[in-house]
């Protein structure tokens, strides 16, 4: 049993965090996230140059077949950064390009800095439910025609191509049916609303009115997107625990220096033993999220699918409560400074209250793990 | 990364699962996979099983007679153990005064109690605790005066683990009342059948007789029995202390139950179906197997640091915290399936004297009594309170 980083990947980590400290300071980003794009042009070039978008993507597309635990190591640092960049949309996208296969060309683009990627997956009366798919795409002579309108969709707005998942059969809330495609954001008859989130991220909603696609924008086979689809949403919840731990790492840090350096009745705060305690607690919820978090990057790439969803399903449950303490404390400790917006802080607990909603959130997750096979099974 | 064992460490599980396979008593299996009462006769039994085998001192050095195992293997013997269902190979004798022997005993004192830890011939209980000093353990007032070979011991000593069966207790004592608090206490080994030592029973919220008070009246014990030097006993004290959170996290009895909790949630109904098919009920369960999950992950992380080093530091107060709070929502969430058939009191069922409990499900009857017990993880050890103090200032450095 070996639980530490590779060479390779403490190179990249090492790597990731020089150019976040020395380019992408807070300030930098605050000023990133209040342009007209809500992104980096320049910081995303930096990220192709330092390797990041090739990371996931096989070796034959040019990339470094990195696994979810390479990924692992990459999210951490960019949730301590509190970066803003396309990237965990891109790598969702690119992991739907992947389990798909015969996407070969657009995998090239993505590990080369040169395609963004977004995965539009919510409807307004889905919530958390990525089965409950009312857009449609129906075959015609050219391919299929898409109809319907998709919401939240993260990074929609920066994405130069769009995942699609729409109804070409079956009920609206069931597996069998759905099929996923690759649409240009700018195609004729999709219009994309974008905005920003309260943490500072960008959303989109973007509506798909008669777009024609071609037959060669059907990823996989057409009714049969689902496997695919829960197994890249898989994905992106277990790089969603990396990110969410690297921010708690960096809520914690700051709590705790703000425990040794605040006097309040003449010592520093952290002497009194009931803020002790609840850093105690914080620290250890942490180290609970990050065993998950590591368990799922393991298991993710597992061939068996229940347990591949169980153990994603227990980690995103276990991780959203271990963020919502750690948020919830860090502004509790940090007193009056911690309900502003000036402080990095501030924004580590606000990109963790959204980790909790993004691909599905706790409840949803602790349902999930108890519906799968053998949960019941007692000795 | 690698969460896998290695081939060395599965084979060495293969050994383990065999030799408990073939030598776990079915009546002793029996009656700890259902939470009922073990005997003193019980534990020596099962000891003296693994004694045989020479598996006891898990964290021996080999020269006394230990495995010498990695941390890792020790985690496989006790998750099998659990597993399994065996009783405990106690704690007092082994992994408590046995290291403080080793460490800072005597040629003497080595060889004439380590084998018998080993075998159990003797039952070892601890005298650390007094009524007035519990987490300020530094404050205890037991007397002892020395008069030429001996000692002459006066106080009291309570929280005793199953004294009333013990031969040997190993206590912590004031020799010097004039030094500061830390540094007039010395660790003196006592025969428990000395004249002037009475053991009188606490009975717990379980009806169940597991700890007692030790009172000394004029105990006369000899210098032989010092260990390491005079006014030392608080350095060998803190010693023990770091070896007795081994384990503590307790996963592997973790998943047993959490199984256990399955069956009684199982066989229970709630609207006509089983209680786990609830989704109020489903989804307590689902999060603390999710905790005991990140739990055992945390621990094999902590482990895996640690190597063959003996003893993990202050993360050991990380585990003893989640560890003891997944055993007491293990039992709340046991009771809670239970529902009404936790209430009767059925005590001659728990010693095994009738082959079912009164009414309701068997499994629920020791339900109630097994979470009152296990109000205690939280207390004892340290208390979760001071484990949060260790871990402010040792790992945060508040």
């Amino acid at each position: 049993m070996d639980f530490n980083y590779t060479p390779e990947q403490q190179q990249f980590k090492d790597a990731l965090r020089r150019f976040i400290d020395k380019d992408y300071t807070f300030e930098h980003r605050n000023k990133i996230v209040h342009s007209d794009k809500g992104v980096s042009d320049d910081a995303w070039a930096t990220l192709t140059e330092l390797g990041m978008t090739a990371l996931p993507i096989p070796e034959e597309q040019g990339g470094f077949n990195g696994s979810a635990v390479d990924m692992l190591v990459v999210m951490q640092e960019l949730g301590r950064g509190l970066v803003v960049e396309p990237y965990f949309a891109t790598v969702v996208g690119a992991q739907f390009l992947k389990l798909a296969g015969g996407q070969e060309a657009l995998l090239e683009q993505v590990a080369g800095g040169e395609l963004k990627l977004a995965a539009a997956l919510g409807e307004k009366q889905a919530r958390h439910d990525l089965s409950d798919v009312s857009t449609t795409a129906k075959a015609n002579g050219e391919g299929y025609v898409i109809n319907g309108t998709k919401t939240i969709v993260i990074h929609g707005g920066q994405a130069d191509k769009i995942i699609v998942s729409a109804r070409t059969s079956g009920e609206q809330r069931g597996t069998n049916g759905i099929s996923l495609f690759v649409v240009p954001a700018d195609a004729a008859g999709v219009s994309i609303r974008d905005y920003r989130t309260l943490d500072c991220l960008r959303a989109a909603d973007i509506s798909f009115d008669n777009v024609q696609v071609p037959t060669s924008a059907l990823l996989g086979k057409e009714g049969a997107g689902w496997d695919i689809l829960d197994a890249a949403a898989d994905y992106g919840a277990t790089l969603l625990c990396a990110e969410a731990v690297g921010a708690m790492d960096a809520l914690n840090a700051a709590t705790l220096e703000y425990l040794k350096t605040r006097q309040q009745f003449g010592v520093p705060i952290g002497k009194f033993q009931v803020l002790q305690h609840r850093m105690a607690e914080m620290f250890m919820q942490a180290e609970q999220a990050r065993s998950m978090a590591t368990l799922a990057a393991v298991k993710v790439a597992s061939a068996d699918a229940t347990e591949r969803r169980r153990t994603v399903s227990a980690a995103k449950a276990r991780v959203g409560q271990a963020m919502k303490y750690v948020g919830q404390q860090a502004v509790q400790l940090h007193g009056g400074m911690g309900v502003t917006n000036e402080l990095p802080s501030a924004h580590h607990f606000k990109r963790l209250t959204m980790i909790e909603l993004t691909l599905g959130d706790t409840d949803h997750h602790l349902a999930r793990f108890a519906a799968q096979p053998g949960f019941k099974d007692a000795a | 990364m690698d969460l896998n064992y290695t081939a060395e460490d599965l084979a060495f599980r293969d050994t383990v699962r065999a030799f408990l396979d073939a030598n776990l008593p079915k009546d002793l299996q029996h009656k700890v996979l259902n939470h009922k009462r073990l005997s003193k006769e019980d534990y020596v039994r099962w000891h003296k099983i693994v004694a045989k085998q020479g598996w006891v001192g898990t964290g021996w050095p080999v020269e006394y007679g230990g495995t010498g195992w990695t941390a890792v293997q020790r985690h496989i013997w006790e998750e099998e153990c659990a597993r399994a269902g065996t009783p405990a190979i106690l704690p007092f004798g082994v992994n408590m005064v046995a290291p403080v022997i080793m460490a800072y005993g005597n040629e003497a004192q080595k060889r004439h109690y380590l084998p018998r830890i080993l075998n159990c011939d003797d039952w070892w209980c601890q005298g650390y605790s007094e009524p007035g000093s519990g987490s300020d353990l530094a404050s205890l007032k037991t007397r002892a005066e020395r008069q030429g070979d001996y000692y002459i011991v006066n106080g009291q000593k309570t929280w005793t683990t199953l004294g009333q069966h013990a031969d040997m207790i190993f206590c912590l004592v004031r020799t010097d009342p004039n030094a500061r608090k830390q540094e007039g206490i010395s660790f003196l080994l006592i025969d428990m059948k000395t004249p002037g030592i009475t053991v009188r029973p606490i009975i717990m919220l379980d009806e169940e007789h597991e700890v007692n008070e030790v009172f000394f009246d004029n105990v006369k014990v000899p210098v032989a029995n010092l260990i390491g030097e005079e006014n030392k006993g608080w350095t060998y004290a803190k010693y023990l202390l770091g070896h007795e959170r081994t384990n503590i996290a307790a996963v592997g009895r973790a998943k047993r139950e959490l199984q256990f909790l399955k069956r009684v949630a199982n066989k229970q109904q709630k609207n006509g179906k089983p209680l786990l098919d609830d989704p109020l009920f489903a989804a307590k369960v689902a999060s603390l197997e999710i905790e005991i999950m990140a739990l055992e992950m945390t621990v094999l992380r902590v482990l895996s640091q640690e190597g063959a080093k003996r003893g993990p530091g202050p993360e050991a107060s990380m585990l003893k915290v989640k560890g003891t709070e997944v055993q007491q929502w293990l039992t709340e969430l046991m009771v809670e399936a239970a529902g009404p058939y936790a209430m009767p009191f059925d005590p001659a069922y728990l010693e095994g004297e009738h082959e079912h409990s009164i009414t309701g499900d068997d499994d629920a009857a020791p339900l109630a009594g097994y979470y009152f017990n296990f109000r205690k993880t939280s207390i004892y050890g340290g208390s979760n309170e001071i484990q949060k103090n260790i871990i402010s200032q040792m790992i945060l450095g508040l």
